[in-house]
Formats: C-alpha cells, sequence, structure tokens
C-alpha cells in the first residue's frame, strides 16, 4: 500500500521520515548542502565555516517533568550544532501560538528559554510570533534555528567519514528518559513516576571532550528515534559495523521500570540530553574521564565498539549473553515527543 | 529492578544453557505459542544460547497475525459510519485490511482513539453519548476477561452506546489443530498471560491425546531457559505432561473469577484462523443476553470492501510454524515493518517482525 496522506509515522524520526525527506523534499530542493544530511548544515561563507540548523517544536504536554517545551527549543537547537563540532552563536526562535493560551504560561516557557540559552552562551537574535484561531494548532508550537561556527579540524565529526574499526562508542548518561518522562506526564497514562527529563544544552560537555582529544570521530544527540536509531543510521551502507553491549547502557530503575510496564524497548525510547560519540580506541578513556567531570556526563561510558565484522549492521550483546540485531525505528513509537 | 533483574541474571542463565547441553541428546523443535514469547526469544537472543539440537519455532499465538483482514476490513467500514468512534489497541493500528488501514482513515479524519485499556473505551463512551464507541475485542483468554468486564459495567450502567467487535479467540483448539495439521513438533512452550487466566487444565488433550509436553512459561529469559529445560527432560525421559515454569503468575486452576465473567458474556462460536482456517468452538461471540452491546449485531458496516488477500505472503505457514519468515520472498524487501504485507509483520508480537527488527 502506498500512502496517499501524511501520517504520524512520518515524523517518527524512524524509517518513515526517513523515506519522506528523501522522496519528498530532497528530490525538490536538491542541492550538495542539503545531500549530507548531518545534524546540521556545513556552510562556508568568505572563508568561516558555518554549521547551520533549525528544529521545530510539538511537545505534548507543554510542560513536564524536568523542561518545557521552550527549554526543549532551545537545547534541541543547540545541540544540533554542538554535535556537528560547531560552537552554536546565534539562535532565532519563531512561535505559534494557539488564541486563548495563557499569558503566563507563555511567560513562564520564555524565561526557562533565557535561562537556557545564557547557559548554552548563544544569543536569540530574532524572532516571529504568529497566533492562530482556537482550536487551529495545539496550545504552541515553536521553531528554533541557529548558527555556530566550526573549526576547519572538526568538519568531517558531522559526516563521521574517518570512522575506522576498532573505534569506541561513548555515551553520557542512561538512555530513555525523556520519552518516558512525558509518556507519564500524559494524563490519559496515571502513572506517577519521578522521571524527568534529560532535557539540556550538550555543548559545554562536547567542549570538554574536544578539549582532551583531536580524535572525536563522530557525535548525534540520540533523540526521536533514541539511541537504538542512531546507531542503525550510522552503520547503513558503510563497510563497517557496530557492536553494542548491553550490560553497559544503564537505564535509571525508574525508567526501565515504565518501559517494561508499557513495552517499550529503551534503545528506541526519545533522549533529549544524550549524546552518542565515536572517538578513537586510545582517546577513548580520556574522553570518558573529562565527561564524568561534567554533571551532564557523570555516567559516560564505553558502551560498544566499531567493527569490521557484519559490516550495515549493529548489534547488541544482551546481558544475558544472547544476541541480536539493532533496526532502524520503523511507523512511530510515541507522536509528539518533542 | 525486583522480579526483572533475578529473571535477567546472566549468570543463571549461562548455567542453565550448559544444563540444556548436557540434557539433551536428540534434535528437538520447541514451539512457542505466545507472541510475548517470540519477541521476548529474539530481543534476548536466546536462540544464541542453545545448542545445534534445540529449534524453537514460533506458533500461532499472536492475536493480530491470526486475525482476517475481513476483520480489519469491518472495522474501517465501522469508522466510516457516521457517529461512530472505534476505540482500539495499538497494535491494531498499521494492520492492513484489503485495501486501506486504520491509521490511513485516522488521516483521512476517521474517528479512531488508541487506548490502553478497554476501560478507557467505556470511559470514552460515558463522556460522548451521542456517539457510539465501538472497541475492536482482539486477544486470547489474556484479554478477553477484560472486555467481558467492559461488556458487564456497560449493560449495569445501560451503556447503550457502548459496543464490542468480538475477534476473541481460546488457544486449545489451535494447538491441537496444529497437530493435526502434521506439523512436527517435540514439545510446546505453553503461554504465559493465556495460562493466567485458564490455568493449566486446558492443555490436558496435548499430552493425553499427541504425547507432547507443555511447559508454561513466563517471559523473562531465565524463565524462557528454565522451560526448555523442563520440556528437554520430559522428552528425553518419555514422561511427558502439563507443567508450569511461571509458577510466580500462574495458578494451576487459574484465575476463577475471570474465567466465570468470559463465560457469562461470551459462548464459544466457530472462527476463522490465519493459516489454520475456520476451527470449531475456538472464537468468542458476545451471549444473545448482551447483544445490545455486539457491534456486529447493532453497527452497520455499510461499504465494507470485498476481501482481497496479498499475493506470496506465508504469514499462514509462518504461524503454522512450518516455514520460518526468512523463507518468505516478501520478507524484508516487500515487507517490512513500515510497509507490512501480511499481519506477522505489523504486529510487535508477530513472528516475521521478531525476525526482522532483531534477527536477519
Amino acid at each position: 500500500m502506498k500512502d496517499d496522506k501524511i501520517l504520524m509515522g512520518h515524523g517518527s524520526g524512524g524509517s518513515m521520515t526517513h523515506e519522506l525527506i528523501e522522496s519528498l523534499f530532497v528530490r525538490y530542493f536538491d542541492n550538495p548542502i542539503l545531500h549530507e544530511q548531518g545534524d546540521s548544515a556545513l556552510l562556508k561563507l568568505h572563508g568561516q565555516n558555518l554549521a547551520f540548523t533549525t528544529d521545530s517544536f510539538v511537545v505534548d504536554p507543554v510542560f513536564f517533568p524536568g523542561g518545557n517545551i521552550g527549554k526543549l527549543a532551545i537545547a534541541g537547537t543547540v545541540n544540533d550544532l554542538a554535535v556537528s563540532g560547531a560552537v552554536p552563536k546565534y539562535l532565532s526562535v519563531g512561535f505559534i501560538l494557539e488564541e486563548g493560551f495563557p499569558l503566563d504560561e507563555l511567560e513562564k516557557i520564555v524565561r526557562s528559554m533565557s535561562e537556557e540559552a545564557k547557559k548554552a552562551g548563544v544569543f536569540i537574535a530574532t524572532g516571529d510570533t504568529k497566533v492562530v484561531e482556537k482550536g487551529k494548532c495545539d496550545k504552541i508550537f515553536i521553531n528554533t534555528s541557529g548558527v555556530g561556527e566550526i573549526d576547519d579540524n572538526l568538519l568531517a565529526i558531522s559526516s563521521g567519514k574517518n570512522i575506522k574499526a576498532g573505534d569506541k562508542i561513548i555515551i553520557n548518561g542512561g538512555i530513555a528518559e525523556h520519552g518516558m518522562a512525558i509518556m507519564a506526564a500524559r494524563n490519559d497514562m496515571n502513572i506517577s513516576t519521578s522521571v524527568l527529563s534529560d532535557c539540556a544544552c550538550l555543548n559545554g560537555l562536547i567542549a570538554e571532550a574536544l578539549e582532551v582529544s583531536e580524535n572525536i570521530r563522530f557525535m548525534r544527540d540520540a533523540t526521536r528515534g533514541g539511541l537504538g536509531t542512531v546507531l542503525s543510521e550510522l552503520v547503513r551502507k558503510k563497510d563497517f559495523g557496530i557492536q553494542i553491549n548491553e550490560d553497559k547502557l544503564v537505564p535509571k530503575d525508574s525508567v526501565r521500570g515504565m518501559c517494561e510496564l508499557l513495552g517499550f524497548d529503551p534503545l528506541y525510547v526519545a533522549n533529549e540530553g544524550k549524546l552518542v560519540m565515536v572517538v578513537a580506541a586510545n582517546d577513548a578513556d580520556r574522553i570518558v574521564e573529562a565527561m564524568q567531570a561534567n554533571p551532564l556526563g557523570k555516567q559516560a561510558a564505553v558502551i560498544g565498539e566499531i567493527t569490521s565484522e557484519h559490516p550495515g549492521k549493529a548489534w547488541l550483546n544482551t546481558s544475558v549473553g544472547g544476541k541480536r540485531m539493532i533496526e532502524m525505528l520503523s511507523g512511530q513509537q510515541l507522536p509528539r515527543i518533542c | 529492578m525486583k522480579y526483572i533483574d533475578e529473571f535477567r541474571d546472566r549468570k543463571v542463565v549461562q548455567a542453565l544453557a550448559q544444563e540444556i547441553r548436557k540434557a539433551s541428546t536428540q534434535p528437538v523443535k520447541l514451539m512457542e505459542v505466545c507472541g510475548g514469547h517470540t519477541m521476548s526469544i529474539q530481543k534476548f537472543g536466546i536462540p544464541a544460547l542453545l545448542p545445534g539440537t534445540v529449534e524453537l519455532i514460533s506458533g500461532p499465538g499472536c492475536p493480530v497475525c491470526v486475525t482476517s483482514r475481513s476483520y480489519i476490513d469491518k472495522a474501517i467500514a465501522y469508522s466510516q459510519q457516521k457517529d461512530v468512534i472505534i476505540a482500539t489497541y495499538g497494535d491494531l493500528i498499521r494492520v492492513p485490511g484489503s485495501e486501506s488501514s486504520l491509521e490511513k482513515e485516522h488521516a483521512g479524519g476517521a474517528q479512531i482513539r488508541v487506548v490502553y485499556s478497554v476501560m478507557d473505551a467505556l470511559q470514552i463512551a460515558r463522556e460522548h453519548p451521542q456517539k457510539k464507541i465501538v472497541f475492536l475485542g482482539i486477544g486470547f483468554e489474556t484479554t478477553a476477561p477484560g472486555s467481558a468486564v467492559a461488556i458487564l459495567q456497560a449493560y449495569r450502567e445501560k451503556l447503550t452506546n457502548f459496543f464490542v467487535f468480538s475477534a476473541h479467540k481460546v488457544m486449545p483448539p489451535a494447538m491441537s489443530a496444529l497437530i493435526d495439521e502434521g506439523v512436527k513438533i517435540n514439545g510446546y512452550i505453553g503461554p504465559g498471560h493465556v495460562s493466567t487466566i485458564t490455568g493449566m487444565k486446558i492443555y490436558e488433550g496435548i499430552p493425553a491425546k499427541y504425547g507432547l509436553g507443555v511447559v508454561i512459561s513466563g517471559f523473562e529469559p531465565v524463565d524462557l531457559m528454565q522451560s526448555i529445560l523442563m520440556l528437554i527432560k520430559q522428552i528425553e525421559t518419555g514422561n511427558t505432561r502439563v507443567e508450569i515454569q511461571y509458577k510466580r503468575a500462574v495458578k494451576p486452576e487459574g484465575n476463577v473469577k475471570a474465567q466465570q465473567m468470559m463465560n457469562e458474556v461470551f459462548e464459544p462460536a466457530d472462527d476463522w484462523w490465519r493459516g489454520l482456517g475456520v476451527l470449531k468452538e475456538s472464537g468468542l461471540k458476545l451471549r444473545s443476553k448482551y447483544s445490545a452491546h455486539d457491534a456486529e449485531v447493532n453497527i452497520s458496516a455499510d461499504g465494507m470492501v470485498p476481501l482481497r488477500e496479498p499475493k506470496g505472503c506465508i504469514c499462514g505457514e509462518v504461524l503454522k510454524g512450518l516455514k520460518k519468515p526468512k523463507d518468505c520472498r516478501l520478507f524484508g524487501k516487500v515487507c517490512t515493518p513500515r510497509d507490512p504485507v501480511g499481519s506477522c509483520m505489523v504486529s510487535s508480537e508477530g513472528a516475521c517482525q521478531a525476525y526482522y527488527l532483531y534477527n536477519r
């Protein structure tokens, strides 16, 4: 069956989203920069390398444990720039507001955007406001775009073209917190839990890692499709494979409990403050140590490695000693997670 | 995490693997009838832990997979009637009907809501007295009591706008039918959740009539490995019988109250299973006392499209354990979770999806 309408799964960040991008957006907007399809576009203006990115936020509910749509909108764009190896500098903010949305809630959102931008060291340089009739959007949608500067010697990070067999894979902590925090906050679930979203700007943490190593070969924030989707995207059509050790992944007990209860695989649940890095084996310990000194990287660990075996595939060594493949999320796991 | 970590203990699993290797002298095929088991087996990578003598094959225990396409077609026809809201568990949303799916109808404007419990569907009925709420009742003895409770509640509250479209099925007729059809297996890993309701008696015909063992298993790696070991010991000693490994959840007599409610609301009826055809008294339909809540009696299915089965799909044979998903020429090429041809690829309990995700 071919789709003739947009389905919720087209927004999942998994294989349906990819298909839509490739069969429609890339087909019409085609140019060499877009082709790279990194987290940010890499541009050259008068000899200076720039990273440029955009993201829209439609999370439901607007306020959730550990953050709100505004904090998410700043962190999301800052992180897309930072994982490309860029230093985030300037952001734009576009609001689409529903008639009747309480002003004090809007102020709360704007205040946390301002706080988050200060923490990340970025300026909100321009913006736009639109209001639509009640019922034509759900409370508030935010778009943020951002530009950052990027060093010549970090240009390869975005594509990961220097990845080699033997490289180590690092993550900065437990997975699946954002997705489960949103799930718990939705009032139709009737779940009370201490799970907080991990939503945070990662540019500081990334800068500290880049200080101790020149051999960071790839970075990506594991958002919508979770860690599993990042890993399977990374090996797609490549001449290397990935091996991950499940027992090195340390989701919090509260998060694991919710995943068990609701039948989610934590590998595919969204994060908003988790960073996947591929680094040279010799530098791995040093990088992990540097990350652990930052509150956002306290539980940083090597979780696996790049291998020349099974090219194009990511495998998980399960905690009980079995093996299974990690595939890209297809269809939707959770709609409107960010 | 308590009650989980003990059952995912690497040392215990490895020790059981060692014992299985010691105990197993002859090649055996064990069938897990429950879709939840299929998923756990693949997710934890169990096959890699077993010796070459032990082969696991998946059976017809995924409710979505055995349901006919015409059920989806009818649900879609209901969704197009005026004032109807469809309430369904999420796993039916993407199952292809002959021409469309509930997901596509939802995008086209049909009122379709995903619920986590049938009680949520009942609540929608209370909140929208001017609408007709049709709950898609699918699943085995595990979910049928839930539907029964909702129907009893609607009956008591005189909620005349709440209907159940029942495709509920019972497990034992399918387990017998498989053997009668000549499927060669040496034992059953018995369904865990179904058995919490039914207890162990319903399986007693399997050892009595066919000489095959049934071990009712939990869903964690230690559960599955232990159940496999129990079955192999039964086979090696020739002492086949029904045993419960999943003792922390399954009582020999099951959940008697749930059984009573199920019997109060439903009666057995002949039903069609993908791969197996019509099996006698294998389905559950609403008793006439509750026909006011039976969607098939009360809601028009005008506009239902003629049934069209997909070409080349071997779901039927996969469900009987005669073929593995990888034997299908559509598998992973034309048929993926993104664009499923057969129901076994759609359902999160389907053998094809389990193999696609974890073992390609």
